[in-house]
């Protein structure tokens, strides 16, 4: 099998101002208090993931999940180490973000799509079953201020799990729509793994990451906890994560 | 190409490290989304009202209007400027052209942060699509420019071809190195939309528009002392663009009248020379801006 992410001794800091007027500066340096700070949002990160394996990213907020996700989808960069990934990346990141509310939902499917990289063939081919998964129907030539926010959302679903890609990454954006929606984009991105996609998933929910993923990471304080089964992650996040309360979202 | 029933099976790429800019060049490759950026700009800008794309041309008029009638009747200046309105207008053209382009593309990465902070795009795509937007909204003051122009009397001449043309791409580099180098500074410090703003209030002083360059060759190319100052105002990209929009639209109408003083027809000296000096150094600052852009853009996603 061929590797589809490899991310080797992968650390990133933010940098926090503390003051950002020069008011503000003079003062903090007046009192000798430092104007900026730092911490770890990953500290020596490694692993490697198999093409077509599907890989359940968890721990708790603040644990660098989202940023691990911002390294691999090529948003951010790491400051040492290094992130690589095979093929074509696409995902289910804040779904809708390149939204305009006052294009009809057909122009937002051609522009959301273009984003994530299809060309305009590849659109022209897939509007039907893009238009006919979010169940958009007849308002498909509305203006999408007027969408419902269900609507909406199923729209920017749609786009995203028709995006051809080697890579698929989902950040907590399953909880769309009402639970027959949330069921097809699990069959849907069941449906993606399936056909030998990469998974990339980052969830706080256990059952959901046991349903889909063959394998867990879990994130700790930035640095990486536990590379194992699902029931293993359940096991370390246990005690600690209150599953009765994010347990249900399927 | 595939539809969704039956999707590609996924290759096996090779490993690379995703979000490495290719620059300008990657933009290109991204080019019918760039397409689809400014037809969207293009068509929100007049969504929801009545008289649709006419607005476009209400604008430019009425600032024409309150240019002509104030500056040029209410000061006096059409005496001293022979067919004034083409001479304002021509210069408009080309400083709205500028003005806007450097506004919306230094505000465009801040804009598009939805999208920065989730998805990898190269960055350069929003100053970029804004300077074509900007293209796109100079069109009707482009039209007005030249019903006015033959209205006064405009005729042909090869040479406003080149003349208009050199105006046009000079503003197009300078726009897009200026565009480009603000946009990535202001997701770092938003003072910099300030300093553009203040540096747009200039722009419009700058260049012969609302007087005539007569008046800067008066006071500064008469006496050797002060010729320093005249080839300081020369070096602005803005007013030579503008004299070569003049040259184009303006210099036909008014240069075989017999009733017009000649020596009020005058443009910048060695122009078109001047005109390809400007825009190789625009160019070449556009390589500049992509180095800085480059140098600055992986932290665009946590500055935001």
């Amino acid at each position: 099998m061929a590797t589809s992410i490899r991310v080797e001794h992968v650390s990133k800091q933010f940098t926090l101002r503390h003051a950002k007027t020069l008011r503000r500066m003079v003062t903090q340096v007046a009192h000798r208090k430092p104007l900026k700070g730092s911490y770890y949002a990953l500290d020596d990160v490694s692993f490697e993931v198999e093409q077509g394996q599907s890989i359940g990213l968890m721990g708790h907020n603040g644990s660098g999940k989202s940023t691990l996700l911002k390294l691999v989808s090529g948003v951010m960069r790491p400051d040492s180490g290094s992130v690589r990934v095979a093929g074509r990346i696409a995902g289910l990141l804040e779904v809708g973000a390149g939204f305009h509310p006052d294009l009809s939902g057909r122009d937002n499917i051609y522009l959301n799509a273009a984003i994530l990289g299809m060309s305009q063939a590849e659109i022209d081919g897939k509007m039907e079953a893009i238009v006919d998964f979010a169940q958009i129907g007849r308002f498909i030539d509305t203006e999408v201020r007027h969408y419902s926010s269900g609507m909406f959302m199923r729209l920017g679903f749609a786009v995203s799990v028709h995006a051809d890609c080697e890579v698929f990454l989902v950040d907590e954006g399953l909880a769309v729509g009402d639970a027959p929606f949330k069921r097809k984009c699990v069959r849907k991105i069941k449906e993606l793994h399936d056909e030998g996609r990469t998974l990339f998933l980052v969830s706080h929910n256990i059952k959901q990451v046991a349903k889909m993923c063959d394998r867990a990471l879990v994130l700790d304080q930035g640095r990486l906890a536990l590379d194992g089964s699902p029931d293993d992650a359940s096991k370390y996040l246990a005690g600690e994560y209150d599953e009765d309360i994010e347990g249900d979202d399927f | 190409m595939t539809t969704a029933e039956t999707p590609a099976a996924p290759r096996h790429p090779r490993l690379e490290e995703p979000g490495q800019g290719g620059g300008l060049r990657d933009v290109f490759r991204h080019r019918y989304l760039l397409s689809l950026l400014v037809r969207k700009e293009v068509r929100v800008r007049y969504q929801g009202t009545v008289f649709g794309f006419a607005w476009s041309y209400v604008k430019p008029l009425v600032r024409f209007l309150v240019y002509f009638l104030v500056i040029g009747l209410v000061f006096g200046i059409v005496r001293r400027v022979p067919n004034f309105a083409v001479h304002i207008v021509a210069g408009m053209a080309m400083v709205h052209y500028f003005t806007e382009t450097f506004g919306s593309a230094t505000k465009s990465v801040i804009k598009n942060r939805a999208l920065v902070r989730k998805i990898y795009l190269p960055r350069e795509m929003f100053p970029v699509a804004s300077l074509l937007v900007s293209a796109v909204n100079i069109v009707p003051g482009l039209v007005i420019l030249f019903g006015a122009a033959v209205l006064t009397g405009w005729y042909f001449e090869w040479v406003m071809i080149p003349a208009a043309l050199l105006g046009f791409a000079i503003i197009t580099a300078f726009g897009m190195a200026v565009g480009l180098l603000f946009s990535a500074l202001n997701v770092y410090y938003r003072d910099f939309s300030k300093v553009v703003e203040i540096l747009t209030m200039l722009t419009f002083w700058s260049c012969p528009m609302i007087y005539s360059f007569d008046r800067i060759s008066d006071l500064f190319f008469a006496d050797p002392d002060l010729r320093w100052a005249g080839e300081l105002y020369l070096a602005n990209p803005l007013a030579i663009s503008v004299m070569l929009f003049q040259r184009a639209f303006w210099v036909p109408t008014v240069a075989n009248d017999p009733t017009v003083d000649q020596t009020q027809v005058t443009l910048a000296p060695d122009l078109y020379t001047r005109g390809l000096i400007i825009l190789a150094v625009s160019v070449l600052l556009v390589f500049v801006a992509q180095k800085v852009f480059t140098r600055l853009e992986p932290s665009f996603a946590e500055q935001l």
